[in-house]
């Protein structure tokens, strides 16, 4: 929403402000100035001269000198190439040390070009005659001006003046932002009722009255409108000897400074109801209006119809129609039809002024693909009181303006009539609910500024029905702290029942997963959620994979963002992707996610979503670095039993001799793993990848915080040194799990201190060796104590098809 | 005998000041004090004394011992430390050489904003909630005051999965979650990921993160509200912030307000960072509109309440001076490393 200063000043007299107090204030009291542009900002010392005499140039045949009146003892000259000076002309002057706003060719200069005296062709010039360009402006804005040459006044007015002035330049462009609650903001006559309100002063907005010119409406058109759900009010007045021309210079100076081009009376009168009053109007050409009738009708499935931007375009059932007795001849809300649109022979013309639901007017202009001004304004909600105002707002004008002559009587559809919503008045309330201590007068007067009016008897706020926003106290108050100031409310801080802040177990544990990644050398990353369903072949996945199963987003923003992730794979493994492709070493990657897994498909519940904590590298380390990473972590979350590592976790993307699923207390918390050299090469990876991915939820259940000292052992321990020779096939883990099994209560610890392969093995075998560790707490063990242990250990080994050297 | 003492003493006190090193040093001492050594000899050879001189003699003996010790002892001392010395001046480093560094791990940006955030809430006795990021449209919007066909529905360019469920384009049905539990009062905030339609560039990303708050209780007031994000907008960037409440509108407060701060880059003077208006806008804020909170279960006569949401991600890119948001979603190395 834009509007110009001077036009809210149309409706605020006596109202003396800057740019910048405007901009302050307004934004304080809730209507949002998002910037300003002053029209005159480059401009300086340009007044209105009128040419007295012109005479070749001696030395240039393009040139002439011209001798200028600016209102001043004496006259100035002026040489100008321009084509169309005429003696008598009163034309814009800038004057030596002005500056003007760019260059005949349109192109601004930021900051303005200045103007000095100067020798032309050896005769001197004092100044400069401008084109609209010149004056920052154009011939879109400004269509009386020539298309090549010095911009041309009309003749009443005076020189010497400042040409500034009388072009309406000396104004200031406001953008806002409205929020969608303030329907009514998007006309000047709201925001000049915000001004006024902000400022203290009164607000004067126009009174509306139309004379007539005799007839009766009734003779010219009947309205019936099938769809009241979608056109709660529909209003329409005739006017006939329509005498179009260009409208009156203040008019199309409002709106040219508002940004719409000035057309002829009749379309300017629309734009500048719809500007003033934020209703939209249509005009019809009434003679092409089919049996005196207008009917508002839903669409029939697959109506063609042509807008009169000549498209022919298709509707559904749900988008509205305007038709006559024959055929439509507009898409309600949105835009007229070719058929029925005026032209420079109308002679008796339908003004239209009515109130569409919002909703339907969205979702057709959506439907339709043709989002216009007015479907900008009806889709959020007008109200259907300001029609009535609009519509003779629109006739007055045609009087004024002389052009045409409007008929009697207003046809109006409006079957459920908006009443004034009534809102209790609880002073109390509404300072409980801000912390501030008004009085029941200051607040009032609050309201009588928003012509929000107090029915003292019934002790009742009657809101008018353009504040469709206020419905209750909360709104009421809203009013009393924007006009109040939120600035003034006072500062406090909650009292009442005191609260622990805490953060959640599972967030805790999030914060040691970044901690010990970070430990390690990973830094973190931040993923997107959704994914492509590329990514699963990208990944070698089983087409019958589970994880296959994702959650589709409907209206995606591309097929690369179409479900959402049901692994973190793809997420790390693109960055480390990126990573590689920039030439960056060593590269160690954490990161803590959610993955989506769908229950029923298609989606009847929310998706199970599992924070997965995911950890990738390529360059230093290996398997058994990321291993390390992993047990780090599980130690510092207490969880101090048996890990185990299967590698018969049947993941395509990891290499197949190098993964694991890991195993706690019997479940799966996650899997580790080299990646498949051909997953590897699809990311475009060179080097050998790593990752690990911790399932959260899994693992939640068996972490603690809570630590019990075991005491510093004060007997000495006994240790024992096995090597063995191990068919290749056992695992180190399998050996540990016999050790850990059989080794009674007095079992320390146990350690892998050498593992060999080659020549001095026999084929088929590797070479292990471990020291164990045996320990009382109460005791120095004996030989004893220990030789049973080792002895089950060992029969056990055996039993595994090992060897054990002595 | 008392030359002869006397000689052993020159000799040895002779051979400990010639001796260069620790091993000469002990090969005075064995040949001096040792089992063959001269002066056990001498000692040897008391028998031949006279049984009234042994005393004297052995007196004597003893003290040309211990005077010998201790010399020896002096001797050894000397050499240790003059050892030492060498030893230390041999170890001289350069200490300006490279550090081995232990290549510790970056935590993202986001992170770093997300526990300042939470540790000054927590502080202020606000526990920390999460919320689902696949959301029931009912939460989403519904029960935040935003009705089927409200535009805003619309406005937000919210992805859908189908006629009910979506993700969540805000953290606010966290709110929603939160009363509908009924246990109060409420000090919560609940940070977490949102997304919403709109293409990547510098300023835009389809998922992002926010920060929601809520409090209710009996008798809170919008100057509470003021009051804790003045309170937070000091800790969060610095004390001499100073905070701006804008009216604006969200369906679900009432009244609603922006929060400008201060800019912590020119103090309010105005500069680039802060498009010269010497003001950053970081929040949006309001008092719980009574309908949200009728719908989740609360009274509004009985109980009143503020929430208000941060987007992290502008926190982040505001005080680290990031430029581009693409930068926060790439992961390259290179950009993790400065934080």
């Amino acid at each position: 929403m834009e509007t110009s200063l001077s036009w809210i000043k149309a409706y605020v007299p006596d109202f003396q402000v800057t740019a910048q107090e405007y901009t302050d204030a307004m934004t304080l009291s809730g209507t949002k100035v998002e910037g300003y542009q002053r029209l005159d900002e480059d401009l300086d010392k340009i007044v209105i001269g009128q040419i007295l005499k012109i005479e070749r140039h001696p030395d240039a045949d393009k040139l002439v000198v011209c001798q200028v009146d600016i209102g001043e003892d004496a006259p100035i000259q002026i040489v100008t190439g321009a084509p169309n000076v005429e003696e008598g002309q009163k034309v814009p002057v800038v004057l030596d040390g002005g500056r003007v706003a760019g260059g005949h060719d349109g192109k601004m200069t930021p900051g303005g070009i200045p103007i000095k005296t100067g020798k032309l062709r050896g005769v001197e010039s004092h100044g400069m005659m401008c084109s609209i360009e010149e004056l920052g402006q154009t011939r879109e804005l400004f269509p009386e001006a020539p298309e090549n040459g010095i911009y041309i006044f009309p003749e009443d007015v005076t020189v010497g003046e400042s040409a500034i002035h009388a072009l309406g330049l000396d104004d200031v462009i406001f953008e806002y932002e409205i929020t969608s609650n303030r329907v009514d903001c998007y006309s000047v006559i709201g925001i000049a009722r915000e001004a006024a309100a902000t400022f203290g002063k009164k607000f004067v907005p126009p009174v509306v009255k139309v004379q007539g010119s005799g007839g009766d409406v009734n003779d010219y058109i009947q309205v019936d409108v099938k769809d009241v759900d979608l056109c709660p009010r529909y209003c329409a007045r005739v006017v006939k000897n329509i005498k179009l021309a260009p409208s009156p210079k203040w008019m199309q100076r409002r709106l040219a400074v508002n940004g719409i081009r000035p057309i002829n009376n009749i379309v300017d009168i629309t734009n500048y109801v719809m500007e003033e009053y934020g209703q939209p109007m249509h005009a019809y050409d009434l003679d092409t209006i089919g049996g005196k009738q207008i009917l508002v009708r839903r669409a029939e499935k697959d109506e063609k119809f042509v807008t009169l931007d000549g498209q022919e375009r298709t509707m559904d059932d749900s988008v509205l129609m305007i038709c006559d007795g024959e055929k439509a001849i507009g898409v309600a809300g949105i835009m007229g039809g070719e058929n029925s649109m005026i032209t420079d022979s109308v002679k008796t013309m339908l003004f239209e002024a009515a109130c569409f639901d919002g909703t339907n007017i969205r979702l057709s202009a959506k439907k339709i693909g043709l989002r216009t001004d007015a479907s900008g304004k009806f889709e959020k909600g007008l109200d259907p009181n300001n029609a009535m105002e609009a519509i003779n707002r629109a006739c007055q004008l045609v009087e004024e303006l002389g052009a045409g002559e409007v008929v009697d009587g207003v046809v109006d559809v409006y079957p459920g009539v908006r009443k004034p919503v009534q809102v209790p008045f609880e002073p109390e309330k509404i300072n409980g609910l801000l912390g501030t201590r008004l009085s029941q007068e200051e607040m009032l007067s609050y309201f009588e500024t928003l012509e929000l009016s107090y029915d003292k008897k019934s002790n009742q706020v009657l809101v008018p029905t353009f504040r469709q926003d206020i419905t209750c106290t909360a709104d009421l108050a809203e009013e009393v702290a924007r006009f109040y100031g939120y600035d003034n409310i006072p500062v406090t801080l909650p009292r009442g029942e005191a609260t622990t802040g805490k953060l959640p177990f599972k967030l805790r544990v999030e914060a040691v997963a970044r901690d010990i990644a970070e430990f390690c050398g990973f830094s973190q990353g931040m993923c997107y959620s959704f994914e492509s369903p590329r990514v699963f072949d990208k990944l070698r996945l089983d087409q019958e994979d589970p994880l296959r199963r994702a959650v589709v987003i409907s209206n995606p923003l591309g097929e690369d963002f179409s479900i959402m992730c049901t692994t973190s794979l793809n997420g790390m493994l693109t960055s480390l992707s990126t990573n590689y492709n920039r030439r960056n070493k060593n590269v160690r990657l954490y990161e803590l996610g959610n993955i989506y897994l769908p229950g029923e498909l298609p989606l009847t519940q929310l998706p199970e979503e599992r924070m997965q904590f995911t950890l990738g590298m390529y360059g230093e380390g290996d398997f058994f670095t990321m291993k390390g990473v992993v047990e780090e972590f599980f130690d510092k979350l207490g969880m101090k039993k048996r890990r185990g590592y299967d590698p018969n976790s049947g993941k395509n993307y990891l290499h197949p001799g190098r993964q694991a699923n890991i195993v706690y207390e019997k479940t799966v918390i996650g899997y580790l793993g080299e990646i498949h050299p051909a997953v590897a090469d699809a990311y475009d990876i060179g080097e050998r990848v790593y990752v690990a991915v911790l399932d959260m939820p899994s693992l939640l259940p068996f972490a603690t915080f809570d630590r019990k000292y075991e005491g510093i052992a004060r007997y000495p321990a006994v240790n024992r040194d096995i090597s063995m020779v191990v068919p290749r096939n056992i695992l180190a883990g399998q050996i540990e799990d016999m050790i850990a099994q059989r080794g009674g209560k007095y079992l320390e610890s146990y350690v892998l201190f050498d593992i060999y392969e080659g020549s001095q093995i026999k084929e088929g075998y590797k070479s292990l060796a471990y020291s164990i560790v045996f320990r009382a707490k109460d005791r120095t063990l004996e030989e004893t104590d220990v030789s049973a242990a080792m002895k089950k250990i060992l029969h056990g080994l055996e039993s595994l098809g090992i060897e054990l050297r002595q | 005998m008392k030359e002869k003492l006397q000689k052993i003493r020159e000799e040895a006190m002779a051979q400990i000041r010639a001796a260069g090193d620790l091993s000469k040093l002990n090969e005075v001492r064995v040949s001096v004090l040792g089992k063959k050594g001269e002066l056990t000899s001498v000692l040897k050879s008391m028998k031949d004394v006279a049984a009234e001189e042994r005393p004297k003699v052995g007196q004597m003996v003893n003290d040309v011992r211990s005077e010998i010790e201790n010399m020896l002892e002096e001797a050894k001392n000397a050499m240790e430390a003059a050892l030492r010395e060498a030893k230390l001046k041999a170890e001289v480093l350069d200490v300006t050489l490279p550090a081995k560094k232990n290549n510790v791990g970056h935590r993202h940006p986001n992170t770093i904003a997300l526990e300042e955030v939470e540790r000054i809430f927590i502080g202020m006795g606000y526990e920390v909630v999460e919320g689902p990021e696949v959301e029931y449209q009912d939460y989403n919007f519904t029960k935040l005051n935003i009705p089927e066909g409200h535009p805003a529905r619309d406005e937000q360019d919210t992805f859908f999965i189908n006629s009910q469920i979506c993700l969540r384009s805000q953290t606010s049905p966290v709110q929603a979650r939160t009363m509908e539990k009924g246990k109060l009062p409420i000090r919560m905030i609940a940070p977490g990921r949102v997304f919403r339609s709109d293409e990547v560039d510098a300023t835009h990303s389809p998922s992002f993160h926010q920060i929601e708050g809520l409090v209710i209780d009996k008798n809170i007031t919008f100057a509470d509200l003021k009051g804790t994000l003045e309170e937070f907008a000091r800790e969060l960037f610095g004390e001499n912030t100073r905070t701006k409440f804008r009216p604006h509108h969200f369906p679900f407060t009432e009244p609603s307000a922006e929060v400008d701060v201060s800019c912590f880059k020119c103090g309010g003077k105005g500069c680039r960072f802060c498009k010269g208006s010497g003001w950053i806008e970081i929040l949006g804020c309001g008092m719980v509109h009574p309908h949200v909170l009728e719908m989740c279960g609360i009274d509004p006569k009985e109980y009143t309440g503020f929430a208000f949401g941060v987007g992290l991600e502008r926190i982040a890119l505001l005080k680290y001076e990031i430029d581009d948001m693409r930068l926060l979603y790439e992961n390259d190395t290179r950009f993790l490393k400065q934080f």
